[in-house]
Formats: structure tokens, sequence, C-alpha cells
């Protein structure tokens, strides 16, 4: 081997900070988009509050948990990352409508039912929808970071532009398999957007309780990974930051981890009170940061929308969340008999030998 | 023909693949310039390049992930463990991800990916480097679990396991990566779920699979010198089970023995011994007897290690004992 010696195999200074760069990349949302943005948390909002409801009429089973007070979130990244893939944790909800995902589609899944986006065999924290490239949820905490590699991997072969986009709370951020997902995608430069939703809570653990930093972006730095914490109550916000990650991740430049601070307003699951929290905390929160309030004085402020126009609003989505948890209820139980039809995949690809490699033309299988 | 050893058939396999399928890809530790930990993947790296022969850090469950999202987005990969003591770490990623995700969402994705890599025991490693993850694997449904004893069956069955269009978990043998065999030069394929009749018999069956089948045959060869002739099975897919094969077998002979790598308590082996004894019960003639590793971790020392490991003659063994043969006086090993 004649590779020089590499200097940089030897001590070196502490890993720089890598901080994401790219300014704002998108114009400023018009009115009607901006319209669009709040219209959307507010259904996300309001499908949750069905499924609050249908779970306390035993209608949703199982695991339930809930999205709500996180709205800007998985909104202003849609809006910044409409047609890439997504891949994220059981908190799925919201994540797939602001995806694309019909609201009929994860009742249905809510309710079990064989219209949901996974045919009623995911559940709450497994909602599928390909024709959106949402690539699922998934209910062990970090374990879906992994994949998002090789989503990535898989569109940069392809010569996509497009990156995946992978959400998870802050508790996963202490998982192994969150580290493992970081070194390799910073190896290979993979076009993945690492997005840790910090709500403050792992199911009762607080932020400072689970981590001995409380900023979680700074899990980035050790591998050489680009990364920005930022607020994550102003949707534009959000579609701003993750458009400037997903332009940093397409450039080759790398991944970036975005930690985006929001806070959950129900508890961990529907099971649980959340009697851990600060008395006040939530209110504060409610009050201050809200993310629809927030969008919501904005339209009116900045772009002279009216009070009744979004009471109009908030009166259309209600009747769509409503034509949701209807569908859903009228929907056929999955039939016994489609129990096996997704163990294994059935064989599309041919399984004959067909390969010219330049020797004998003879066509063999052996039994 | 070609005289091939396992390695070199098994490199032959991923060749034949890569050329025919730009989305097969080989992902793992040391896969590249290095050419594989067993100098499986040799001259890959130059034929195809780093884009699709492909070293990653110390790093399981993350490439292991990492190989399922990209099967999930249409890719081919194949994902070598150094050997599958490896896997463990990445457990969650091939259970909880690859087996399910085809059915949680209700047949949107598809996972066709291949892990493989040495498995089961080698010599003098210690308790570490020595299990036989067989059983832990072929519990769950959604996977596919291979294994093969020669050069041909090694390179017919990878090749299978690379189209299928499902998670495939493909059980190599570090001690016969070496074993030379004849492979026909023009290109075959071995399907999964066939089990191979390598010997015919008709006083008893014998079930093996992976390296286990040379004792099974070197027991065969030792009854036939008292008149005792076993009929040898290779199992080669243990998910699916060729059930037609063992059925028949074991309808024919009246008696079975089970012989495999890893623990007796909820291995394989007692598997189809229950499916046997619910299919055959009015066959059979004895109990069904298992011969596998004995209850306990793997020692080093080469005369506990030989005491562990299973043998032709306790194969010989439990033969005479289904048969109700004479055996030495008592067992002083079994607990
Ligand atoms: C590997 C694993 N350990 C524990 C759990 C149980 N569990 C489910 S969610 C959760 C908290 C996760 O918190 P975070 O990552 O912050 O996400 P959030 O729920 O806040 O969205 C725990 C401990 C699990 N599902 N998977
Ligand atoms: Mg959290």
């Amino acid at each position: 081997m004649t590779a020089p010696v590499r200097h940089d195999h030897d001590v070196q200074p502490a890993p720089k900070d890598r901080l994401l760069l790219v300014k704002d990349p998108l114009a400023p949302v018009s009115t009607d988009d901006l319209l669009a943005l709040h219209r959307k948390m507010m259904l996300l909002r309001r499908v949750e509050e069905l499924a609050a409801k249908a779970y306390t009429q035993r209608k949703i089973r199982g695991f339930c948990h809930l999205y709500i007070g996180q709205e800007s979130v998985a909104v202003g990244a849609a809006a910044a990352t409409a047609d890439d893939y997504w891949i994220t944790s059981y908190r799925d909800h919201g994540h797939a409508m602001a995806k694309g995902t019909s609201p009929r589609a994860v009742m249905a899944e809510l309710f079990g039912r064989s219209t949901g986006a996974s045919g009623g065999q995911g559940g709450s924290m497994h909602i599928f929808d390909k024709s959106v490239r949402f690539m699922g949820g998934y209910g062990i905490v970090g374990g879906h970071v992994p994949l998002a590699n090789g989503v990535a991997w898989a569109a940069r072969a392809r010569g996509e532009d497009r990156v995946c986009v992978c959400f998870f709370g802050d508790g996963a951020a202490n998982q192994g398999a969150f580290f493992e997902a970081l070194c390799l995608a910073a190896l290979y430069k993979l076009p993945v957007v690492f997005i840790c939703e910090n709500n403050w809570y792992a199911m009762g653990t607080p932020l400072h309780r689970q981590s001995a930093i409380t900023d979680m972006s700074l899990r980035a730095r050790g591998v050489g990974m680009t990364r920005e914490q930022l607020d994550g109550w102003d949707v534009e916000h959000v579609r701003q930051r993750v458009a400037a990650a997903r332009q940093h991740a397409l450039s080759g430049a790398g991944p970036v981890l975005l930690e985006i601070v929001t806070y959950r307003y129900r508890g961990h699951s529907m099971s649980d009170p959340a009697k851990y929290r600060p008395k006040g905390e939530l209110a504060q929160q409610q009050k201050g940061r809200d993310p629809i309030q927030l969008t919501a004085r904005r339209l009116q402020a900045d772009h002279g929308i009216t009070e009744q126009s979004l009471a109009q609003t908030k009166a259309d989505v209600d009747a769509v969340a409503q034509d949701a948890w209807d569908f859903a209820l009228h929907s056929p139980e999955p039939d016994p008999a489609t129990l096996y039809d997704h163990v294994y995949a059935p064989q599309q690809t041919s399984l004959a030998a067909d390969t010219d490699l330049g020797q004998t033309p003879s066509k063999n299988q052996d039994a | 023909m070609a005289t091939l050893q396992i390695r070199q058939a098994l490199g032959r396999a991923l060749r034949e693949e890569m050329i025919r399928d730009p989305g097969v890809f080989l992902m793992g530790e040391e896969v590249a310039h290095y050419n594989g930990a067993y100098k499986v993947s040799q001259g890959l790296l130059d034929e195809f390049g780093d884009d699709r022969v492909v070293d990653t850090p110390i790093s399981e469950g993350g490439f292991s992930g990492l190989g399922i999202g990209a099967a999930m987005a249409g890719m081919r990969p194949v994902i070598e463990f150094m050997t599958w003591n490896f896997s463990l770490v990445a457990y969650d990623q091939l259970i909880n991800g690859a087996a399910k995700i085809y059915q949680m969402s209700a047949g949107q994705y598809h996972v066709p990916i291949v892990f493989r890599g040495p498995n089961g025991i080698a010599e003098n490693l210690g308790s570490q480097h020595n299990t036989a993850v067989d059983s832990i694997y072929a519990h769950f449904p959604g996977l596919k679990v291979v294994t093969y004893c020669d050069a041909h069956d090694a390179c017919g069955l990878l090749k299978s396991a690379i189209r299928d269009d499902n998670p495939v978990i493909f059980l190599e043998n570090e001690m016969t990566y070496g074993l030379k065999g004849e492979l026909p030069d023009h290109e075959y394929l071995v399907p999964l779920g066939s089990a191979k009749v390598r010997r015919t018999g008709t006083d008893l069956t014998v079930i093996s699979w992976g390296k286990q089948v040379f004792n099974a045959e070197s027991a065969a060869n030792q009854l036939e010198q008292d008149g005792i002739s076993a009929e040898v099975i290779d199992l080669r897919s243990l998910r699916p089970l060729d059930h037609e094969t063992i059925f028949k077998s074991v309808v024919k002979t009246g008696r079975c023995v089970i012989l495999h790598e890893g623990y007796v308590f909820a291995g394989v082996g007692a598997e189809i011994a229950a499916r046997v004894q619910e299919a055959c019960f009015d066959w059979l003639q004895a109990p069904i007897l298992r011969v596998t590793n004995r209850d306990v971790n793997q020692p080093y020392a080469t005369g506990l290690e030989q005491l562990v490991v299973p043998s032709a003659d306790r194969v010989v063994e439990a033969a005479r004992r289904v048969l109700g043969l004479a055996v030495p006086a008592d067992n002083r090993l079994d607990p």
C-alpha cells in the first residue's frame, strides 16, 4: 500500500461545531399558504381531540399517543419536504396527516378498521402510507432511526432529489440505535434530516433527568454532523429551518440534526394523566406559545384575516374531523380471512436461472 | 464443472446477483477493502466499486437498520455479520424491523434483504463466539431462515435468498468456508424451503442442517457397519420448513433423530419433533431423540469443548436408542 500517512489519525483538537449555516431558503409564505398551514394544524389537533374521545369510549384500544401541542413541527416540516420520505415514531397520527394521509385513513386505523392506512394491521403506533412516502410509525424508541439512513441511501443511489426526514423524541436521543444512525449518516454523508422533537418529556421523565445536556442537538457534534437547535412554536420558522436542513443534506454536505423544541400538552399516552408536571407549566405554554394561536394572531395582525373567517376555518376543520370519525365508525373490521395475507410478501422477483454468465447458456433449477 | 471452496461459491452467488440486479449491494464490517473477514467477498470491491461493496463501522444495529430502510425503498441489500454472534446487538432491527414491517404496513412495504454470516460452533472461541442463532430467528413469522452444508447449495441458496422478496437469515459456518465442492458452470438456483435427502435409508431418519449434516452422514456410515440403514435429510431451510420431505421419510422409517447445533431447550429440533409427532404419530415406533449442544455455555479448553458439541458418536448412540439396541450404560454428561 502506498497511501500517504494520514495526520488526522493522530491526536486532534476538539471537534469543531458544525452549525447549520444555510439561511432561510424559501420565500416567506403567502397569506393563502399561512392559512393552509394554520388549517392543517387545526385539523391535526381536532382529529387528536376526537381520538381522545374515541379512546375514552373504547373505540380506540391499546396505546394512543397524541400530538396535541406539537402540530407546528410536523406541519412546518411538511411544508418544506412535501415530496420527500418521512419516517417517525409511534406518536405518528399528526405526522401522517401532515404528510398527506387522509384523516379518514388515520382515524380508521386507530379504530382498527380495514380502511385504515395500515388496513387495521398497524394501529395507532404503526401508520404507513406509501402513496405519500410515509414510511411508518415505529414503536421501539429509537429503533427506526437507522432505517432513515437506508431510505436516504436508496434515494441517493437512484439519483433522486429527495431526503429522508426522520422524527423521534428527546428520549430517543439516548438510545444506542440513534447514536449508531448518527455515526453512519455522517460517515456516508447521507441526505437525512434528523428531527428530534424535544417535547420536554420522555413519558414521565423530564429532559434534565434523562440527559446530562439538555441541548440535544449537541449529540451531532461528536459525530461530525451539522446541527441546529430551534424553537418549534412558529410553523413558519420550522418550515424555513427544515428547508435549510434539506438543502444542506441534498447538497452532498451531509445530514443535519435539528432539535426542535416543542411541548406535549397531554400525557405521554391516553393512560397518563401527566401529574408529574409542575403546576402551571402547561398553562404557561398554552398561553404564550401555542402554535395554533400564534398563527391565528399573525393571520389577523399581518394578513388581514378576520376572526370570523378563522371561526369558519375551525368549523370546516371540525367537520372534516367528524367525517373521519364517521368514516372510521362505519368502516368494516378486517376480514378474518385476511389474517395471514401479509406475513410474507408474494414472490415478484424471478427465481429462474437467467443470467448470461458468459459461460454455458443452459438454464437449470436444482430441486 | 468448477471446484470451488464454499467461500468462493458464496462469492460467486454474490457476484452473479450483483451483475444481474443493480439494486443488490453488500454491506458489513471489512467486506470491501479487507475482502471480507472470511474472504467471501474477495474481489467484489474491485469489480463493483465502493458504492456497492461497502465497509461499515462496527455498528451492527446501525447498518442492519440501514439495510432494512434501503430494502423498503426499493434496493436489495446483503448485510454481512462478521459472525451471527454479533447480530444480537442488532436483534431489534431484525425482529421488530425486518420481520414485521411488511405486515405492520399491510403489505405496502416489503423488505427484500439478506442477512448473512457464519453461525454456530467454531473451535476454541469460548462462550461469546459460538452461538447458534437458528432457533432465535426461526421463531418469528416474517423471516426466512436458510442454511447449507456444501458449496453447491451455498451458491444456489444464496442466490435464491437474494432474489427472495422477504428478509432472509442466511446461516454460514466458519469451519467449512474452505471446504471444496463441485458447481456446475451454468447458473443454477436452489429454492428455499426444500430439504434434500442426502442418503436414503430404511431403519431411521436423521434430520440435520448446516455442517452437522456431516456428523449425520458419518454416523450413518458407522451405523451401516452394524447393518443399520439411516436416511439423512439436510433441511437447508428452517423457515419455510419442508414438511413433506420430513414426514415422508419418518412415515417410511418410523424412527427419527434430530441433530443440530445450539441447545435442546426450545431449539429448532423441539419444533420439528413436535410437528413430526403431530403428523406421524401412528407411524412412530419410538420417541424422537435430539442430539444438540449440551446445556451449558461453550467452554474454551479443547477437551471440554468436545464434550459440549454434538458428535457422530452421540448420533450413533441416539440412533441405537430409538432402535431399542444396546447403548453404553449411562451417560453422566446429560443432566
Ligand atoms: C426501546 C423502548 N423502551 C421503552 C419504551 C417505552 N416507551 C414508549 S415511549 C417512551 C418515551 C419516549 O420519549 P421520547 O423519545 O421523548 O418521545 P415522546 O413520547 O416524547 O414523543 C418510552 C419509555 C419503548 N417503546 N421502546
Ligand atoms: Mg419526548
